[in-house]
């Protein structure tokens, strides 16, 4: 018998579990609320600009989209150039109008982003620009990345 | 009389299963949660003109002129320049009053307007690049004035102040005009 026997501890070595539930229900209900369901689905193919001297959006809720850009006619074939709002393409440029008036009217303070494809051209992008200051939307956003970072998914 | 004893048995919720549960939903929300910050350079629009307005008269030392055509050449001021160029070149416009003083620049920062226009071919990143370099030279004014005023950044003074009391904003206001492009050829 060595002199020297190790001391063992008496004490459990277990991680108390008990508090787990609360935990996990805590990062659950972080995530639910941090949550936006994607409602859209884009049709239009949109590699984002880099910009350097750029600024965040901070209230998410009151932002609507413009989606401009080659049309995704699936197995990575691509068309002309489109614009989409919400879940539609619009074939009508003129109908923007109407359609940003009455999501004015619905939210004040609308915020329209306006995210198009880097290699679309200018003529479309004013066009639709144009139809904002028609409809009275007149905050906007060129939606880009900051500069060095990759494109999301 | 009749009354039936009943066993009172304690009515409980598993609970055991209730972890498991929680976790599958964290992992639902997890995958399903896209944290993509909305970034992007904000602007805000001029309203629809006037059919029967005149335009308002700018002097033409207060205007500076910035061309962009369909390959990404630039000319400002009838004169070309690249666009690393950009940056500086607006800054000594704008900023003329404190700087060479200059009688074909602009009078002051306040009557400055930088005015960018594009063919319809021009794509929208060339254009973006452009803006960009506009916007951050204004940046990089405001930010020389605040470093100067207060000894703190623009971005310090801005978390500071109202936007109605920024000061900096007021002196540096971003003139921009954003013509409609020109069909081009």
């Amino acid at each position: 018998m060595s002199k020297f026997q190790k001391k063992q501890a008496k004490t459990k070595q277990q991680v108390p579990t008990t508090a787990m539930p609360d935990i996990i229900f805590m990062l659950l209900i972080f995530f639910m609320v941090v949550t936006v369901l994607r409602e859209v689905d884009v049709q239009v193919r949109v590699d984002y600009t880099r910009a350097e001297n750029i600024e965040k959006i901070e209230q998410k809720r009151l932002v609507s989209y413009i989606y401009i850009g080659p049309e995704s006619l699936g197995g990575g074939r691509y068309g002309d150039t489109k614009v989409q709002i919400d879940d539609a393409l619009i074939d009508d440029i003129f109908a923007i109008r109407r359609l940003m008036y009455d999501k004015l009217m619905e939210e004040h303070r609308l915020i329209v982003s306006i995210r198009a494809d880097q290699r679309s051209e200018m003529g479309i992008v004013s066009d639709v620009k144009q139809e904002l200051r028609q409809a009275g939307t007149l905050r906007i956003n060129y939606s880009t990345l900051r500069k060095g970072t990759a494109q999301p998914m | 009389m009749l009354l039936k004893k009943r066993v009172r048995v304690e009515a409980e919720v598993p609970q055991a299963g209730m972890a498991d549960i929680a976790f599958l939903l964290l992992i639902f929300f997890l995958v399903v949660t896209t944290i993509d910050v909305d970034t992007g350079i904000g602007m805000v629009l001029p309203p629809p003109p006037d059919p029967g307005a005149e335009p308002p008269p700018i002097r033409q030392r207060n205007l500076m002129n910035v061309l962009v055509n369909a390959q990404g050449m630039i000319l400002i001021n009838e004169q070309p320049a690249s666009l690393p160029e950009v940056k500086q070149l607006v800054m000594d416009f704008v900023d003329n009053q404190n700087r060479a003083q200059d009688p074909n620049l602009s009078e002051s920062p306040r009557q400055a307007i930088v005015s960018i226009k594009t063919d319809r071919q021009t794509s929208y990143e060339i254009f973006i690049d452009m803006l960009d370099e506009v916007i951050g030279a204004y940046r990089q004014l405001r930010n020389d004035a605040s470093l100067r005023e207060f000894g703190i950044t623009y971005r310090e003074y801005t978390n500071r102040v109202s936007r109605e009391d920024n000061i900096i904003r007021e002196m540096y206001p971003q003139n921009i005009s954003l013509a409609e492009p020109d069909p081009g050829s």
